[in-house]
């Protein structure tokens, strides 16, 4: 099995590979777009600002293979929310295959702090994604921003209110937590993402 | 400083009722880590090279333990190349979050250690000489991957003093004051240390961890003092801490995680098990 992991500079992609080996799985780090195209996944991870990271899609013409893969896709945090069509973080236009916006944070309530960093769990899980992962399952997240929650939500986290912790749309799935950090439940995913077809 | 009271009076409630609180408090065993090595005096039988941070930092994941945190305490250039090895062996081993620091003053090193695995770097003496360093990292890769770590010494005043250097050098800034200061600027996190109560295990410093809780809107994790699984408990119900780290009593089993957790989740504080 072929495994692309975009290359582009949006931070900590790296982790992405080591988890990947972890599970028994190499995959390449990449920008080639045919290498992207003919691959048999294609994850799409991210930290840092949503804005500049889409702007280094662009840089590299990859913003439209993304668009075009038919391949299963996971977008990893920033990954997900340039999945969706609009993010607040600096006024960023995402690649729009989901149609969700995503927004910052906002707490007048002193214990919600801002980031939300840590564990926290996930429920309503609907998708052969979450293949042995119970209910209220704790992942890990590092986020200021959050996909709002709809119809292409398949699990749901809360930390304020109800948002979407992942989201699928045909082929494109996006997780917002770090599975490449979440313990053995963000293994299981990984491993549940590359048996998608 | 008044404490706000509805952060004082907040309790998270049980499973399936309301479920915007369920972000559990973390628990974080910290190792020091001097040419690659975990520093003297860890004392495991289980593990083969208890000098071997990758060894440890495996069976602190596999014990439940939520982060990590590695502190390099040679952080002389030469050996920079040392602990970049190590990140990468940490990251392509464990399945955790880590945070790296010590001997960090530049965005290169930052750079570097991000690149390689780790998720966040923790920053003192260099970010409180030179407070845009965390700027900086903020700008470049995020709040969320900057910790700015700060060793407090209450004196005789009864104010909270920023100490630099390993708590060797003593600076006429507050401690507060520096860490309002350093989440302006970007820091993601807040690690606070009391040179008063480190090694004590008499329990963390309450009181600056709860006047830190209820002033800042990052998260504050708590260091020094941690002696019994109670110690816990208090940091975070009465201080409010978001997450507790501590070396030797994990280091030494004097605490193991696990059990630690049960009694946690047993005293309805919310935990990852």
């Amino acid at each position: 099995m072929e495994i692309a992991i975009i290359k582009y500079n949006a931070g900590n992609i790296q982790s992405v590979q080591y988890a990947l080996q972890r599970v028994g799985y190499n995959a390449i780090v990449t920008d080639n777009h045919n290498v992207i195209k003919n691959a048999d996944k294609v994850i799409f991870p991210g930290v840092g600002n949503a804005y500049s990271a889409m702007q280094s899609l662009k840089e590299n013409r990859l913003d439209d293979v993304i668009k075009q893969l038919t391949q299963p896709v996971l977008g990893i945090c920033v990954g997900m929310q340039l999945l969706c069509k609009h993010s607040e973080e600096n006024n960023a236009t995402g690649l729009g295959i989901i149609d969700l916006a995503v927004k910052k944070f906002v707490s007048e309530e002193r214990h919600f702090k801002i980031p939300h960093i840590g564990w926290n769990n996930i429920y309503n899980v609907s998708s052969a994604l979450f293949d042995g992962v119970k209910e209220d399952s704790f992942v890990y997240y590092v986020h200021s921003y959050y996909v709002e929650h709809g119809i292409e939500t398949i699990a749901t986290t809360d930390y304020i209110f109800p948002y979407s912790a992942v989201i699928q749309k045909n082929n494109f799935y996006g997780v917002q937590f770090h599975t490449e950090k979440s313990a053995e439940i963000g293994d299981r995913i990984l491993l549940n993402f590359l048996k998608m077809k | 400083m008044k404490s706000d009271s509805t952060s004082n009076n907040f309790q998270c409630l049980p499973l399936g009722r309301f479920r915007g609180c369920r972000l559990t408090k973390r628990i974080i065993p910290c190792l020091d880590i001097k040419d690659g090595r975990t520093v003297k005096g860890i004392n495991f039988e289980n593990i083969r090279d208890a000098g071997d941070p990758v060894e440890l930092a495996k069976f602190y994941s596999q014990q439940g333990a939520d982060e990590l945190v590695f502190l390099d305490i040679t952080a002389t250039i030469e050996k920079r190349k040392t602990l970049v090895d190590l990140v990468k062996k940490l990251a392509s081993n464990i399945n955790i979050p880590f945070t790296i620091g010590g001997g960090i003053t530049s965005i290169e090193n930052v750079s570097e250690l991000l690149q390689h695995g780790a998720d966040k770097v923790s920053v003192n003496t260099a970010a409180y000489k030179r407070p845009e360093l965390i700027t900086e990292i903020a700008d470049d890769f995020g709040s969320q991957c900057v910790v700015v770590a700060i060793d407090a010494k209450r004196e005789k005043d009864g104010e909270w003093y920023v100490y630099l250097n390993g708590g060797r050098t003593k600076t006429e800034s507050n401690a507060i004051k520096w860490a309002r200061d350093a989440v302006k600027r970007g820091a993601g996190e807040i690690l606070l240390t009391s040179i008063n109560h480190d090694g004590t295990k008499n329990g963390f410093a309450l009181e600056i961890i709860s006047l830190l809780t209820a002033a800042l809107p990052v998260p504050v994790i708590a260091s020094g003092g941690a002696g019994r699984m109670n110690h816990f408990k208090e940091v975070f119900q009465k201080a409010h801490a978001d997450a507790a780290l501590a070396a030797s009593i994990f280091h030494y089993k004097e605490i193991e995680i696990p059990a630690l957790k049960k009694y946690l989740k047993e005293n309805n504080i919310n935990v990852r098990i």
